[in-house]
């Protein structure tokens, strides 16, 4: 491969492709809005066509605290991949760790929603065309920052071992990407699920 | 001397113990050989389906005939269809563009070689999990075998109450797998697309095949992703006592069928763009005349690209939308047949006064431009409401998606193996074997899909596993049956043609048709690392600068 870098910088500045990397990220980004826009639809198409109860608006109370840390979850991530670029590794883990923190708290809040509905309302997948919606949707996002948190936890081990530098900051960068995708799509789940469809 | 390095290797290579040649195959991360993975996974798939083809034929050849049951009838065509759709023509196409795209644009593999030997493997162990349902299927409740309930899998067949055992799981899982795998792939063809062309080489350098792999690959992520989704809706359906399309809760029949076609439409685009990919590349090659309108063949596939979104109810009418509806869907059916119409015209004018050579591929493409017209009126027929109101779910359908599918795309595809093969093994395909095969198929094909439409107009509905005679059924059925069996034939020829000349057949040379696009600048086959050097392209036809130094196409463009 590095013959082929080199023939390539014989023509010399003109030629700038975009960073695959950032390309492959786009691509999923597109697929997974795709499949995110298709359980949206199912959930609006659905909303109030429950034969039993609980209703939405019976049960669900909007979390804007849990929303809160994710959405500022995306500004600390923007800092620490910032801050990588500049080469500050300290700034860049400790706002890297303040990301997955804020993630997991959102995680820690979804999980008590669920506690709460399934124990004291007893609203469980298999209640009603609600909770069926509900929890795939609400979960299909979970499960995406899920995932996210576990890819942020690998780099932020690697990051304590002193792997992390700025030569990586465009692959970081690349995770940031999607970290803002899961932070964009709550934006429309959580106007779909608690404020459209109560 | 880098010759010899490559003869010193290939000697290596035969004196190798097999498993340690099995071994490098399957872990192999190469573009070319993921390509050629893909495709010998395709044909595997395309005789085990064609198989399946001839037992429907055989059981519908006579009214009355019980060679096989109506429960193996029914395992028969939805194995079928859903094989000849996501294991069969999706893999030929990821294989081609596998194989084709980084050597078009002058790169050295794919963007993310890793994924693409992970999307691979995703495919093939789909398809052996829906093929394994054949033994799997009854689980623990001794109920169902294989799949039964279609290829579109409508709810409510594939709920718990009618579907009972693993049956509808294996299709669900097999499809949702594979769909994964597309979109690795598509994903991986973007990005090498985008990030990966050599220097010089433009978008608006780039071969149409390259274009077209591009909106192929776009389209599978905003439409395979849908019917992902609603395989997770099913599963959840089925495992978790969901109540997505389940009627007795509140939940909607329709809304899968929407789902599905909103995949369901779309996939044909990105089974048949691919195809007008192949025809791109060959026609001008051997009208020794560069593509006609090359602009507007982009415009028109970016164009088919976005209309397609838009045009799945039209598998619908029979649901009973409103009329609001019906128009919308009647006037984007029908706008897309001009897009479609304007390829085919670019088409003809390449091939209008150029020096037309009939080798086999040229056969194959100049089928398929016929065939593809009729596909494409019978289609528009079919998009207009009230005609489809009378033959929705009949046998004209069936012939018109064949029409499709076989007589555009298989054709197609058949002359990309015919004009790819050379490059890929470095050994030309028996010339007369080609023809041979070429004007069986063409015969079989025409005797099973034009008679087709006709028991359809007279009301043969599909999916029957019988009929009573004196319909006006019979002697169409006979022929259709006669028809098919031939195409078998046809395609036995085409394996047998594969085997031998992969040993026996002349050798091919770097550039047997004296074609434009890169990937006939390198060794046939070519070497791991594709290009020695990276090439810089100045237009759209490299090969043609290179031979014609005195008047180079740049001089144009």
């Amino acid at each position: 491969m590095s013959e082929g870098t080199s023939s390539v910088a014989q023509a010399p500045g003109t030629w700038n492709l975009p960073y695959r990397g950032k390309v492959g990220m786009a691509c999923l980004i597109i697929a997974e809005s795709a499949i995110f826009t298709i359980f949206v639809v199912a959930y609006l198409f659905y909303a109030g066509k429950s034969l039993a109860g609980p209703t939405p608006r019976e049960v669900l109370d909007p979390p804007i605290f849990y929303t809160i840390c994710l959405l500022s979850s995306s500004l600390t991530i923007h800092f620490a991949s910032r801050f990588l670029e500049r080469g500050g590794r300290g700034a860049f883990l400790s706002f890297w760790f303040l990301t997955i923190f804020l993630g997991g708290l959102f995680l820690f809040g979804t999980g008590r929603e669920w506690h709460r509905l399934i124990y004291e309302h007893g609203l469980t997948i298999s209640t009603n065309l609600f909770g069926t919606t509900y929890y795939s949707l609400v979960g299909l996002h979970a499960f995406h920052v899920t995932v996210g948190l576990i890819m942020l936890s690998i780099v932020f081990l690697f990051g304590l071992a002193g792997r992390v530098g700025s030569e990586q900051s465009a692959r970081v960068e690349v995770l940031s990407m999607y970290w803002h995708f899961v932070d964009a799509v709550w934006v429309v789940v959580f106007t779909v699920v608690y404020i459209l469809g109560r | 001397m880098s010759s010899d390095a490559m003869a010193i290797r290939v000697a290596e290579a035969a004196g190798r113990p097999w498993a340690e040649v099995l071994h490098d195959w399957i872990t192999t991360v190469d573009h070319k050989r993921l390509g050629i993975l893909y495709i010998l996974f395709a044909m595997l798939f395309l005789v085990i389906g064609g198989i399946e083809a001839i037992v429907i034929r055989v059981q519908l050849m006579h009214p009355h005939n019980d060679f096989v049951s109506p429960q193996v009838f029914n395992r028969m065509f939805t194995m079928h269809g859903t094989t000849m759709i996501f294991f069969v023509i999706m893999p030929f196409m990821f294989g081609f563009a596998n194989y084709l795209v980084p050597l078009m644009i002058g790169a050295r593999d794919m963007a993310f070689p890793r994924l693409n030997a992970f999307s691979f493997w995703l495919t093939a162990f789909g398809g052996m999990l829906l093929y394994f349902s054949f033994l799997g299927g009854s689980g623990l409740y001794g109920a169902g075998n294989a799949p039964d309930v279609g290829w579109w899998a409508y709810a409510p067949l594939t709920s718990r109450a009618f579907s009972p055992g693993h049956s509808a799981d294996y299709w669900t899982i097999a499809v949702l797998v594979s769909g994964f795998g597309s979109i690795g792939t598509a994903t991986n063809i973007i990005a090498t697309i985008l990030s990966m062309r050599c220097p010089g080489m433009t978008l608006g350098r780039m071969p149409l095949m390259g274009w077209m792999t591009l909106v192929m690959s776009g389209l599978v992520l905003i439409s395979i992703s849908p019917l992902s989704a609603a395989q997770i809706m099913l599963l959840v359906d089925r495992y978790l006592g969901g109540h997505f399309f389940d009627t007795q809760a509140g939940g909607s029949a329709a809304l899968w069928m929407h789902f599905f076609w909103i995949f369901g439409h779309p996939e044909v685009y990105i089974l048949v763009i691919p195809a007008f990919a192949f025809a791109s590349e060959i026609i001008p090659v051997f009208s020794r005349k560069p593509i006609f309108g090359y602009p507007v063949m982009v415009a028109a596939t970016v164009c088919i690209g976005f209309i397609s979104m838009s045009v799945w109810a039209h598998h619908m009418f029979t649901i009973g939308m409103d009329s609001a509806a019906n128009t919308f869907f009647v006037l984007t059916t029908m706008a897309i047949a001009v897009p479609t119409g304007i390829k085919i015209f670019n088409w003809l004018g390449t091939m209008w006064g150029g020096k037309i050579q009939f080798k086999t591929p040229m056969l194959f493409c100049v089928a398929f431009l016929f065939q593809f017209l009729i596909a494409g009126l019978t289609g528009v027929m079919l998009g207009a409401a009230p005609f489809n109101w009378q033959l929705s779910g009949s046998y004209f359908v069936v012939a018109h998606f064949h029409y499709v599918i076989v007589g555009a795309i298989l054709f197609c595809i058949f002359g990309a193996v015919y004009y790819w093969f050379p490059k890929m093994t470095g050994r030309m395909l028996n010339e007369g074997l080609g023809k041979l095969h070429f004007w069986l198929f063409v015969i079989g094909f025409h005797l099973t899909f034009d008679p087709m439409h006709i028991p359809g107009l007279l009301g043969m509905p599909r999916r029957i596993y019988t009929y009573e005679p004196g319909r006006g059924w019979d002697t169409w059925n006979v022929i259709i049956s006669i028809g098919a069996f031939i195409q078998g034939i046809a395609t036995l020829l085409f394996v047998v043609n594969l085997v031998l000349s992969y040993f026996k057949g002349p050798r091919a040379g770097n550039d047997p048709w004296d074609a434009w696009t890169l990937e006939w600048a390198v060794s046939s086959p070519p070497p791991a690392y594709n290009f020695a050097r990276i090439p810089t392209v100045a237009s759209r036809r490299p090969l043609w600068d290179r031979k014609h130094p005195e008047d180079p196409d740049s001089r144009y463009e």
